[in-house]
């Protein structure tokens, strides 16, 4: 992992409490490459890196949403329907005739534009309904999952050969020897960090969880920056799906099952706090990539019981957790 | 559907008011299915053959009534079996346990009301509650693939392999295939690790396998949505030295690629088809409208499918 060090270097000294997550991923590359020669390895590196880049996707937007004071539990049951919902479109698209390019690209925007108009119901839900986001996104996990299921008369949906053919570079194939997952991952985060960290948008986000009210006496139109976050977060949603949808052509009842729970786990083991008010996009990128670390040492090594997998999950994001804790 | 049942009922009480009770209890059968929710592709296809158990039967027998309730996890399953007794009013159950330990008291409540009872693949843990037992053949499905895989090996390789969701139907599978390998010692079982019957975890399982062990001979996905994971994960790395990929469960895409020849390393697959409800619950209605007894134990037998016998358990329709 060549960012690493780098990045450790910059953030150092003047992100102290930002340190925990990149120390505990730094542990975990040792241990491995202690463990098996396979794990220290660039194609295993960018195998990792690859499979992050759905969770780590979600995880950037779901960082805006938590920074702001809300959550959202409804994003892996979202993945799995619009990655149903755009396999259906392209399969009626092609059996029109039309020709496979332009019916993955219009699939590909459908995807991002159905998780923009899903997160914009969350939204308006939540600041115009008066709704506690808990509830309103625990209502949709059920909602998205439940028709997808339903479209999918339980089985799976599955993408026609042809166009699957044409979508799978979206994420099979290469860019300067980088799979292209981990390209829009690289871009999504920079973007994210950008957006956050630069504009009056992402100060407005930070400044709404920190204190809801004194952002609303301050002239911020509250309302407004909350559903563009949670828009934000389905667009991200929308972005992951559509990387995801050519890997193995099909949506099923179980695609993306509790993809919400790791996401949050990202951004909380990443230092960003579940009350909201401050957060950073480089740790929740590093939460992501810590996590799949995590399950590819336990696939590569036989030393742990496959029972215990869970378990060293567990073990391990509450020792980063620790790592980072907030001195009193 | 509900206002036809409560008419039924009505008609039954009243019946069952005027003429003596015990005539009534032999001819009509009025049978409750209570099966798993159509949650992922194989509880789809129980659901699937389930229903279509109940068209065929009431169409034709007229004295036979068949109420279907699927539940989304054990405790609704609880809540369904009180209905079926208290409201429905059944005189015969097949059910489909949604967890062994914990719909075992609530099974033994509606035996206790005398209703006949028919446990389908999970069995309860105290087995005097059912009346007969009709399942699947676990054994066979780890047994099966096994001695196809000692066979078409010649003996001689290396073998990785994918595990369910960690259960006792997970366990039974993989000491069948561990336990025929033990007679081919010149076959070496790589690892072992759960895929949970997922496509995305699977892909994972096989992606990391397929970098720490540099040769592979054979793998047993040990079923067919988590074959498509590790097909996808060994196309990618390009691996060419993978020659069989043996799925399980006969799901439909699964038997259409087996007997269309595509793909050159899926050569055989081994039958656990949800159908095994449908016979339960013709089996059930069938001998009970007749006040026959079933066999205590009804076992499906699992079975090798080849590109030759594949179009027997071809059946597009159900979703599995």
């Amino acid at each position: 992992m060549p960012l690493a060090p780098a990045t450790e270097a910059r953030l150092g000294w003047t992100h102290l409490p930002g340190l925990g997550p990149i120390v505990g991923l730094a542990l975990l590359c040792l241990a491995g490459t202690l463990l098996t020669p396979d794990f220290a390895t660039v194609d295993n590196a960018l195998n990792v890196l690859n499979r992050t880049a759905f969770i780590g996707i979600i995880a950037i937007g779901m960082c805006f949403v938590i920074i702001s004071g809300g959550i959202d539990l409804s994003v892996g049951s979202m993945a799995a329907l619009i990655a149903g919902a755009v396999i259906l479109l392209m399969n009626a698209l092609g059996e029109k005739g039309w020709n496979s390019t332009s019916v993955v690209a219009l699939g590909m925007a459908a995807a991002v534009l159905l998780g923009a108009l899903f997160g914009m119901a969350h939204g308006l839900l939540i600041t115009r309904g008066r709704i506690e986001p808990f509830i309103v996104t625990l209502g949709t996990l059920g909602i998205y999952r439940a028709y997808l299921t339903y479209f999918s008369n339980g089985g799976a949906i599955t993408l026609e050969n042809t166009l699957a053919d044409a979508y799978g570079p979206v994420f099979y194939g290469f860019f300067l020897g980088v799979p292209v997952p981990v390209w829009v991952f690289i871009a999504v985060a920079l973007a994210g960090a950008l957006i956050l960290n630069r504009t009056a948008y992402g100060r407005y986000v930070q400044a709404i969880g920190s204190n809801e009210q004194v952002a609303r006496y301050a002239a911020v139109d509250v309302d407004r920056i909350k559903v563009r976050t949670y828009m934000l977060l389905g667009a991200c949603v929308g972005i992951a799906t559509l990387l995801y949808v050519p890997r193995l052509g099909s949506a099923s009842p179980t695609t993306g099952l509790l993809w919400e729970l790791e996401a949050i786990a990202a951004v909380i083991v990443g230092g960003t706090a579940l009350k909201g008010g401050a957060g950073s996009i480089t740790g929740t990128v590093v939460g992501a990539v810590l996590l799949s670390v995590i399950s590819n040492l336990l696939n590569l090594t036989s030393i742990i019981s496959v029972y215990l997998n869970a378990a060293v999950q567990g073990f391990v994001i509450i020792a980063v957790a620790f790592l980072q804790r907030p001195r009193r | 559907m509900t206002f036809a049942t409560r008419r039924l009922l009505i008609a039954s009480a009243v019946l069952a008011l005027a003429a003596p009770a015990t005539a009534l209890a032999q001819n009509n059968v009025n049978l409750g299915v209570a099966i798993p929710a159509a949650t992922h592709s194989f509880t789809a296809g129980i659901v699937w053959w389930a229903n279509e158990a109940k068209k065929e039967l009431e169409k034709a027998h007229k004295d036979l009534k068949v109420t279907i309730r699927t539940a989304a996890n054990a405790a609704e399953q609880a809540n369904q079996l009180q209905d079926l007794t208290s409201a429905t009013k059944i005189n015969a159950l097949v059910v489909f346990p949604f967890e062994s330990a914990a719909l075992t008291k609530p099974v033994a409540q509606v035996k206790s009301k005398g209703v006949y009872i028919t446990v389908v693949d999970r069995g309860l843990t105290d087995e005097s509650i059912q009346d007969a037992y009709v399942a699947g053949d676990n054994t066979a499905f780890g047994k099966v693939p096994a001695e196809y895989l000692a066979k078409a090996l010649k003996g001689k390789g290396n073998i990785v392999a994918l595990r369910g969701i960690p259960t006792t139907i997970d366990n039974e599978r993989m000491d069948a295939f561990t336990g025929v390998l033990k007679n081919h010692p010149d076959i070496k079982l790589l690892d072992a690790k759960h895929g949970n019957w997922n496509r995305d975890d699977a892909y994972k399982v096989m992606q990391d396998f397929l970098t720490r062990f540099k040769q592979i001979d054979a793998v047993w996905a040990a079923d067919d949505d988590m074959a498509v994971g590790v097909m996808k994960a060994i196309d990618q790395a390009k691996r060419t030295d993978i020659k069989i990929v043996f799925g399980g469960a006969g799901a439909k895409d699964a038997i259409k690629t087996l007997m269309d020849g595509k793909d050159p390393r899926i050569q055989a697959n081994v039958s656990y088809s949800p159908k095994f409800i449908y016979d339960a619950i013709k089996l059930t209605a069938e001998a009970r409208l007749k006040g026959e007894k079933l066999p205590p134990k009804t076992i499906v037998p699992s079975v090798l499918i080849t590109k030759e016998n594949a179009k027997g358990f071809y059946f597009p329709d159900s979703p599995f």
